[in-house]
């Protein structure tokens, strides 16, 4: 085969990966956005709070201490223990359920009715408002996050490979934990929101949000359900992009990563987010590949983005988002 | 009533911001917020514990006591604006805003405003051509000095000769990573090595295309200008694809312990270029951790001493502090203005003994700085991560860059600064 | 009792269809204005100039154009980093091609190209709608600022991507470039914001903001009564973009001085003008500038107060500034989703009553 062709493949190959983890945090926003028509920006922040209190859980931080030892001049850092990452991450997904509950009760609750912009502008000010507290909660100096996953290339696809083409793929290890994970959790939320009463309820809410209402389905419960649930999934998120680069504020960027994906997709669809996932992966590593070279490079940002805008231009809700009916 | 209390008290803070009247004022222009915090935070604490150090010590410069404000600017441009507008009422005597868009900012302000800017290793590298820009000062090296350092380490581990060898520089897509791009093309027709770009657009969280590429490539070294989680990330990955680990180097801001650190032992290696000492074994720590740290002084918690940035902010107070004391012997007066203050680090002097006295013996070249060159010597060392003792250290000594390429790039880039601003050559 | 529209009687057309028709809202204009151009410049000093006047001049005209676009014309934008990049390197483009030529027509050609790239990412808007629109002028945002950092051509070859303003004078005073004292700087941007908000509050209230307002009520029923959504879209985008090209001329030349396209005009500066916007108040012109003041004055106050006056630690300060900055916008929202413009307009309404409750 010639070299170009098997370059290529490898490219389409590691876009794919790639896709998958775009398509991890489109999903947070999916499935708020559908339970209460909130495009949650606050998303990426989420899942930089989320691998930040994993990782202070884990290593046995003081949270706040940087506060503390400011008013009481104290030099409290760490408590003298470390909890397993088992654990850590149960302990890490009861505060998010604890965020949920607290979102919802001080500001989703008082800002019922209000329209889509309104309650995106509040988002960002949640978002903020986390980063300024995630900062304050566990410092901002970078973390290493730590909870045992495989990294690194794959050596037995880079020699099948190799003997059967002549050329080693690259695959990162990480990368195809992060696809059996979102597999595995796909899954489980489509098991849930099918064979459980909690997940027919958020279904029923999605559908419509006054009948659902009127045949006595607590909307209040459905929002902390969904939120928790998102901030699970950001936790996963930041997992899997902090075993990267480390637990730091750059994570809160990735949401910047999984707008193409919801344009491509449709913000209401959990397909959409994971197709859409995939092809923005493929399309951006294919593009850099190919094109990147003969204009400067550095194109994923801006492609990711346009591919998505051109496939707007032909269906304007998504590929898979609900047909838009427009009445007079 | 409280809160006419309140607001009074809000608008007498906005109004006056507390004028420390006979001091000698080095402001920080900080970060320890946003994205690139992990390298703004040790820095700042470098700095400012150096000149506390001073202060306890040594009871001042020349008898003045030195005084740090802090101001946070988030590595954001218009924050930059307003700490400087904030701090210059102060009676600042320089600027070191390690930020080189902050720095392109405040070139022209400086010059007008008679206030010296340092720019240790970063900002606008022609700079170090004092005949064009009178205020601004970039010794002891700058971002090309540090593109030939790198290539000249390159060349002695591939045995003097670099022809049919390639090299990647892995670069930040911005005015900062683009720096190095004229030095090493220059470099690469007179060695005769081969030379690729990859850009990686900030933030630089997803950089899989580009190590793909650089896998595809095969290149022999690795040259890294990163800054923020670019750094991070592109160990990472380099560990990934398994791209040997001393074949890539990175300029000094792509060198810092929070760079290595979350890829474990994987990053083990890992060379860096600095211009200045590495790792706490030198007798200014312990004055540090004796007069400032363990005096409750310090201006973070003290665990960053020793640590490759916090280093550079210690060594960028030190060569300012003897500016300052150059200053006050020209003038011989210890009250000195920021005017005084250009003078002094003109005819700032670095010496093996100066150096060795202020218990930091080898920790930088010695050098003369001089109306022409405000660049300082352009030397600088490798050092080189061992992920097992977490530490970094020297590997080689402080070697020469190749001013031959450099000076007429120098000269061409701020000649054309100096055209588009009128600007007169001095020191003739 | 203090406000009030009695006795305040009209007798032609012309006087009840001016800018301010209640008289004490004229006064309070026109005392504002004679402060703004007769007093602030007197008493004005670099810090004031640098760190609140000049940004808050600046923004109030970008959010102005936003606010044209999204509260007027009803479609969402995150593409104003992105536009004002394009103002600022045209306007760089100009000065230095041709310097011979005044910088005010250099600023209002650049208002000017601004549009017309505007117009070009605003073609979309045609079809794609709501959240999905805002995310697609993201597009443009992120090629906007990768084609300036990428092509050397926009930054004149210079070796480092930066534009720096070369020195430019209105009437022999100095205007850019670092000489410049600090009333010139306040005044230009002051004549310019002037000028641009009397130029959008009669365009809002003429044919042209209406059919947007129509657009953005409900496009379909607009274009049943007549309203052509092509020319409605595309005069909102053109309009807004000239507004936001006009902010990141005087951004870069008047304020900055040097600036790079992906720190300068990156993704966070629109999110920042949509803040202003919305906080302010949509589809309101003192909205604008309510919002403007608002997230400039807000950070420059807590920063003070917190650093200066109560002397925290930098960093704290600087994470606290963030927590107070987003838990201000929540509780905005909650208490009044109608913004800050909202607010001025019950204010005025209590006043009007005062002291009686009814």
């Amino acid at each position: 085969m010639p070299e170009q062709l098997l370059f290529a493949m490898e490219v389409t190959l590691n876009g794919l990966m790639a896709g998958v983890l775009y398509a991890l945090v489109a999903l947070g926003f999916v499935l708020i956005f559908k339970a209460s028509g909130i495009f949650n920006y606050a998303q990426g922040v989420m899942a930089l709070f989320a691998a930040l209190t994993l990782v202070g859980i884990q290593q046995g931080q003081v949270p706040f201490a940087h506060l503390i030892n400011a008013i009481f001049g104290t030099e409290v850092h760490h408590f003298p223990w470390q909890v397993p990452s088992l654990i850590a991450i149960v302990l890490a997904a009861a505060v998010m359920v604890l965020f949920a509950y607290l979102v919802e009760k001080y500001i989703l609750q008082h800002l019922i009715g209000q329209p889509d912009i309104i309650l995106f502008m509040a988002t960002i000010g949640l978002a903020y408002f986390m980063e300024g507290f995630g900062d304050i909660m566990w410092g901002s100096d970078i973390k290493k996050l730590d909870v045992g996953l495989p990294q690194g290339m794959n050596m037995a696809i880079d020699e099948a490979t190799y003997n059967w083409l002549g050329y080693g793929f690259f695959i990162d290890n990480l990368d195809i934990v992060a696809t059996i994970v979102a597999a595995v959790l796909v899954t489980c939320l489509v098991i849930f929101s099918q064979y459980t009463k909690q997940g027919r309820a958020l279904r029923a809410v999605a559908d419509d949000h006054s009948a659902a209402l009127s045949v006595g389905i607590s909307l209040r419960f459905i929002w902390v359900l969904v939120w928790s649930i998102a901030g699970f999934v950001a936790l996963v998120a930041g997992i899997m992009w902090g075993a990267k680069s480390g637990v730091q504020f750059s994570l809160s960027l990735i949401a910047l990563k999984a707008l193409p994906v919801l344009m491509l997709g449709g913000f209401t669809s959990i397909p959409g987010a994971i197709i859409g996932g995939l092809i923005i992966g493929v399309g951006e590593q294919l593009f850099e590949f190919a094109i990147g070279p003969m204009i400067g490079g550095a194109t994923q940002n801006w492609f990711a983005y346009v591919l998505a805008l051109i496939f707007l231009i032909f269906r304007p809700q998504g590929l898979f988002g609900e047909k838009i009916i427009e009445r007079v | 009533m409280k809160y006419t209390k309140l607001a009074a008290a809000s608008v007498t803070a906005l109004m006056v911001a507390t004028p420390v009247l006979a001091d000698l004022v080095f402001p920080s222009l900080s970060y320890r917020t946003g994205p690139y915090a992990a390298g703004g935070g040790p820095y700042a604490d470098g700095f400012a514990d150096y000149f506390t150090l001073v202060n306890e010590r040594d009871g001042g410069i020349g008898g003045v006591m030195a005084s740090v404000p802090e101001c946070e600017t988030a590595y954001n441009t218009e924050k930059g604006v307003e700490c400087y507008e904030a701090t210059k009422g102060l009676g600042a005597l320089a600027y070191n805003p390690l930020s080189t868009g902050i720095t392109y900012q405040l070139i022209p302000k400086v010059t007008a405003d008679d206030i010296p800017l340092y720019t240790p290793g970063y900002g606008r590298t022609s700079a170090a051509n004092g005949k064009v820009f009178s205020h601004v000062f970039n010794f002891p090296a700058n971002y090309w000095h540090g593109a030939s350092l790198a290539v000249n380490h390159l060349k002695d581990v591939s045995g003097g000769d670099l022809a049919d060898k390639k090299i990647v520089l892995l670069y930040h897509n911005s005015a900062y990573g683009k720096e190095p791009i004229r030095t090493l093309e220059d470099l690469s027709e007179k060695h005769g090595f081969e030379f690729l770009t990859v850009p990686v657009d900030h933030p630089g969280q997803e950089q899989k295309a580009q190590w793909l590429q650089i896998r595809r490539e095969r290149p022999d070294f690795v040259i890294m200008y990163g800054w923020g989680v670019m750094n991070q990330v592109a160990v990472q990955e380099a560990a990934n694809i398994r791209f040997p680990m001393e074949n890539m180097i990175g300029i000094w801001w792509s060198g810092g312990d929070h760079d290595v650190t979350p890829a474990g032992d994987a990053a083990n290696g890992y060379k860096a270029v600095s211009f200045h000492g590495v790792g706490s074994d030198y007798p200014v720590f312990d004055d540090i951790q004796k007069y400032v740290v363990d005096a409750g002084k310090a201006a973070g918690n003290g665990d960053h001493i020793g640590k490759a940035i916090y280093n550079r902010g210690v060594y960028a107070a030190m060569l300012l502090a003897e500016s300052a004391r150059t200053a006050q012997e020209i003038h011989d007066t210890a009250d000195i203005t920021s005017s005084m203050m250009r003078d002094g680090m003109e005819a700032l002097e670095i010496t093996e003994e100066r150096m060795a006295e202020l218990g930091m013996p080898g920790f930088g070249p010695a050098f003369k700085v001089s109306c022409e060159n405000h660049g300082g010597p352009g030397t600088g060392a490798i050092q080189q991560w061992d992920a097992a003792a977490g530490t970094w250290s020297l590997i080689t000594d402080y070697g020469p860059s190749d001013m031959e390429i450099i000076q007429p790039l120098i000269e061409e880039d701020s000649a054309a600064y100096a055209a588009e601003n009128k600007i007169e050559e001095r020191c003739n | 009792m203090f406000y009030r529209e009695a006795g305040d009687f009209k007798t032609s057309y012309r006087d009840d269809n001016q800018t301010f028709p209640i008289r004490l809202d004229r006064m309070g204009y026109y005392i504002l204005m004679f402060v703004a151009f007769l007093v602030v410049p007197f008493f004005i000093n670099d810090y004031w100039v640098n760190a609140v006047f000049v940004p808050f001049l600046i923004y109030a005209i970008a959010a102005l154009g936003l606010n044209i676009l999204t509260g007027y014309a009803g479609q969402v934008s995150l593409g104003t980093g992105g536009f004002m990049a394009v103002g600022a390197y045209a306007c760089y483009k100009l000065m230095t091609g041709f310097p011979e030529v005044s910088i005010v027509i250099h600023i209002l050609l650049a208002g000017g190209i601004t549009a017309v790239v505007g117009v070009a990412f605003g073609l979309p808007s045609l079809r794609i709608k709501g959240f999905y629109l805002a995310v697609a002028t993201l597009a443009a945002q992120f090629f906007l600022v990768w084609l300036f950092n990428k092509v050397p051509w926009f930054y004149n070859y210079s070796a480092s991507g930066q534009i720096t303003a070369p020195e430019r004078s209105v009437f022999g005073v100095m205007v850019t470039g670092p000489n410049t004292e600090a009333w010139a700087k306040y005044m230009i941007c002051l004549v310019f914001v002037v000028a641009l908000a009397w130029v959008a509050r009669n365009l809002t209230r003429g044919m042209m903001g209406r059919k947007w307002m129509g657009i953005r009520d409900m496009d379909i029923a607009a274009e049943i009564i007549g309203v052509n959504p092509l020319m409605a879209k595309m005069s909102a985008f053109a309009v807004s973009s000239f507004f936001v090209g006009i902010a990141g001329a005087l951004f870069f030349s008047v304020y900055l001085g040097a600036a790079e396209a992906s720190e300068a005009f990156g993704i966070n500066k629109s999110f920042l003008i949509l803040f202003m916007v919305i906080i302010g108040g949509l589809g309101s012109i003192f909205g604008s500038f309510a919002g403007a003041a608002f997230m400039v004055l807000m950070p420059v106050f807590l920063k003070n107060v917190l650093v200066g006056g109560l002397g925290w630690p930098t960093d704290l300060a600087a994470h606290f500034e963030f927590m107070i900055v987003g838990g201000l916008i929540v509780l905005f929202l909650i208490v009044e989703p109608h913004g800050l413009a909202q607010l001025w307009r019950l204010t005025k309404e209590k006043l009007r009553l005062w002291p009686f409750p009814h």
